[in-house]
């Protein structure tokens, strides 16, 4: 039908000199357009928040209750690769910042260099997760399996070397270790799956860059992923040290 | 009707499946939940059989468990949830913010197809063997005992969540992004002021059960124990997650209903709305204290007591907006010159059977007698008359009320005023008798009962019969007027709001030129009772 009998665009002619070619039809101006779209991923992070915040409920629940065991295990898990993933992840935020500024000056290289960048950093990330994962996985430490067995270090949280033979073969004790990597593994996992997504979306961006499609007058969609990009970064800050940093005080109930 | 309009300026299956049009999504939404409401209602008339009689004749015990579970999953995740917001809300939400569509019309078709894959998952479940859980899922059952299809029904519950999760937040930003000049938040109808607050709660609660339900399907996949007490998880904290979606989801499910009734109630009684802003608060009110009840689910659960008391008071308070709502309506009633046309006659089914299903909630917001109630048929009845008696009765009495606009034609008034009352009929004599044996004793979801109370079951299975004609007769005449009904022209009952001043059905673009908004909402002048043929 029907663009003779209502004519969509005469609108937008006559409130805009000019129609931007990126501009939907059902929008007025690339103004509307683009707070609309960055309001839509504020809202949509705020359900993230909500996603995640059912997690963190769980841990410092299950925290509380089983202090000095999740103390414990939080022992086992390797703090140094974690800090290391952590300067990755902030590295990668930050080339993700220069992205968007890139998009904003209309850098078309640059914007593609930053993008990639934060590709290779993200992968680094998955990476060195996957060598976590892999180290949990020889030590026996992945639950809800038959040879789930942890040992708590001895010498580390206050517990002697009797105590920690005692504790491994502690029914009651191994179940509520489970229960911290079970957390763990869903909590880390949930957000890896985050930043799969990420690199997922984030590929297309690279080669839509390439071509050119974004400059200074649209680059909505990298600035949104920018946002998306930084929250799972946030995760993570949050995740850091609930995981990897809660043996630092050494007391043991 | 107008040349051209939504519905023919294209044709084909293609045309409607690739469509980014918020009405044809609607439509499509429309078709999808009346189908799911077909199967949950075939699910409650199985279960209405098998209690004719004590023993329970129709269905095995396990089965029966089946029944009741998959009419619970259908009807919550996949009728009542969607059903005002992706139809009426989806069709109406950008004509009455004077826009040409939703801020996001990609988001809102795909939001259409993972309810589709979601639905096409539950209904897997079903086919294969079912799921026997109860729609709460309440662990260690649902992860450890139980031997159904409970990981793909949560998969599919997952994606409907979802998809509910991008309806809101597309509606949030419309009404935020894309009112037409002039139509100030105050102006809006009451119907975008209750969707915005029904956005909210889908945005902040649905995320909560979709980890909550995740952990359970792992947790059964990779025999975690996170809720398992024998692994030294915890059930109760499953319960307090999952109701912290789930008793907000009940106003998902009735805060749209309630925006409905205030369009109707004014247009059928040419006056504004009594107390516009306090209604319009209300409703953001409900979406506030709706996220701090969920522990009176919990009441026999073991709970402390203070929690128990406080839970108690605040599931009082968020009665208060209720009332407020219900006493808003009266008064817009009050001296008003009252239509008694079908959506009307829904106005006032609504009326009563909402006050009935709120006031017994007030019962069991009472820690002492919940006690008693907690897990009885009372339970039932009071939860039926909020959503079958208050959401459903407003669904149907919206899509009369609408269904010019969306069709370019009316219904027939004197079949729908007869569906009308024997709905109400019907609903009252299925669900009253529930009320008393609940009182009595009976508790829900058992597959038998003593014979002392046969006489109240048989005739809750004879309302629902009568529910069941009530429900079928629509769905004939609905058909049957998209070719025989009268011709409703813009405005057939003279109502106030953007939607009425295009044509009907409105074209693609919705307006020929972007609407400016000069005056206060439901404000009725002598040309709109003019306009005003069918009322």
């Amino acid at each position: 039908m029907s663009e003779t009998v209502i004519s969509p665009d005469s609108r937008e002619e006559a409130l805009h000199t000019g129609h931007h070619p990126d501009l939907q039809h059902h929008f007025d101006d690339m103004e509307q357009q683009k707070e609309a779209s960055s309001l839509g991923m504020w809202v949509f992070l705020g359900q993230e928040i909500m996603f995640f915040g059912g997690l963190f409920l769980l841990y410092l629940i299950y925290r509380m209750n089983y202090y000095p065991i999740f103390s414990m295990a939080s022992s086992s898990i390797n703090v140094k690769w974690g800090a290391i993933n952590t300067v990755v992840l902030i590295g990668s935020s930050l080339t993700m910042a220069m992205a968007v500024h890139s998009a904003q000056l209309g850098h078309r290289k640059l914007l593609t260099f930053f993008l990639i960048g934060t590709i290779v950093l993200g992968a680094v990330f998955l990476g060195i997760k996957t060598k976590e994962y892999h180290d949990k996985y020889v030590e026996h430490h992945i639950p809800g399996t038959d040879s789930f067995h942890f040992v708590p270090e001895p010498g580390l949280n206050g517990v002697t070397e009797e105590q920690s033979e005692m504790l491994s073969h502690n029914p009651a004790f191994q179940r509520s270790a489970q229960i911290f990597f079970s957390l763990y593994f869903v909590m880390t996992g949930t957000h890896a799956l985050h930043m799969i997504v990420g690199i997922g979306i984030l590929i297309p961006m690279v080669i839509l860059a390439w071509k050119g499609r974004y400059d200074s007058s649209y680059y909505t969609p990298v600035e949104n992923f920018g946002l998306y990009w930084h929250f799972v970064d946030i995760i993570w800050i949050f995740l850091f040290p609930l995981i990897y940093l809660i043996n630092r005080t050494p007391h043991i109930g | 009707m107008p040349e051209s309009h939504y519905i023919n300026e294209d044709y084909g299956i293609r045309s409607w499946l690739l469509t980014k049009d918020h009405k044809r999504i609607a439509v499509l939404y429309l078709i999808s939940i009346t189908f799911f409401f077909a199967v949950g209602g075939l699910m409650a008339t199985m279960i209405r059989i098998h209690l004719l009689t004590p023993t329970g004749n129709l269905v095995s015990h396990d089965n029966y468990n089946k029944l009741f579970t998959l009419h619970g999953i259908m009807m919550v995740f996949f009728f009542l949830v969607p059903s005002i917001p992706a139809t009426l809300g989806n069709f109406l939400m950008p004509l009455m913010v004077g826009a040409k569509d939703l801020a996001f019309p990609k988001i809102n078709l795909a939001s259409w197809y993972i309810y589709i894959i979601g639905g096409t998952i539950a209904m897997y479940a079903l086919i294969a063997g079912g799921v026997d859980t109860g729609w709460t899922f309440y662990t260690p059952f649902s992860t450890v005992y139980s031997n159904t299809h409970v990981v793909t029904a949560i998969v599919g519950i997952f994606f409907a969540g979802f998809s509910s999760i991008l309806t809101g937040l597309n509606f949030i930003v419309t009404v935020h992004r894309m009112r037409a000049p002039g139509l100030t938040w105050f102006r809006l109808p009451l119907f975008v002021w209750s969707m915005y607050a029904t956005s909210i709660i889908m945005i902040l609660g649905t995320p909560v059960i979709a980890i909550t339900l995740s952990l359970v399907a792992l947790e059964r996949v990779f025999h975690l124990g996170i809720f398992n007490p024998a692994l030294g998880g915890d059930p109760v904290l499953f319960q307090h997650m999952f109701w912290f979606y789930s008793h907000p989801a009940v106003y998902i499910m009735i805060l749209p209903g309630m925006g409905v009734i205030s369009e109707l109630v004014s247009t059928f009684s040419r006056k504004p709305v009594f107390g516009y802003k306090f209604v319009a608060f209300s409703s953001l009110a409900i979406a506030v204290f709706g996220f701090l009840v969920w522990g009176h689910h919990l009441f026999t659960a073991g709970m402390s007591i203070y929690a128990a008391l406080l839970f108690s008071l605040i599931s009082f308070l968020v009665a208060i907006p209720s009332a407020i709502k219900t006493f808003a309506w009266t008064a817009t009633m009050y001296k008003g010159s009252i239509s008694y046309k079908t959506p009307m006659l829904y106005v006032f089914g609504f009326l009563g059977l909402f006050c009935i299903g709120g006031l017994t909630g007030l019962f069991l917001a009472a820690v002492g007698l919940d006690i008693h109630m907690q897990d009885t048929y009372f339970v039932v009845a009071h939860f039926h008359y909020i959503m079958v008696g208050g959401m459903v009765m407003a669904y149907l009495g919206g899509l009369h009320y609408w269904w010019p606009k969306m069709t370019g034609r009316m219904y027939p008034e004197a079949w729908a005023k007869l569906s009308a009352l024997i709905v109400f009929v019907g609903f009252n004599l299925t669900f009253f008798p529930q009320f008393i044996l609940g009182y009595m004793g009976m508790p829900r979801r058992y597959a038998t009962y003593p014979p002392e109370f046969q006489v109240l079951h048989v005739l809750s299975t004879a309302g629902a019969s009568i529910l069941a004609l009530g429900y079928l007769l629509p769905m004939v005449y609905f058909v049957w007027s998209l070719r025989y009904g009268q011709v409703a022209g813009p405005n057939p009952w003279g109502a106030t709001g953007l939607e009425w001043k295009t044509t009907s059905p409105p074209h693609k673009h919705n307006f020929d030129e972007t609407p400016v908004v000069t005056e206060d909402p439901y404000h009725y002048t002598p040309e709109l009772e003019r306009e005003a043929r069918f009322v």
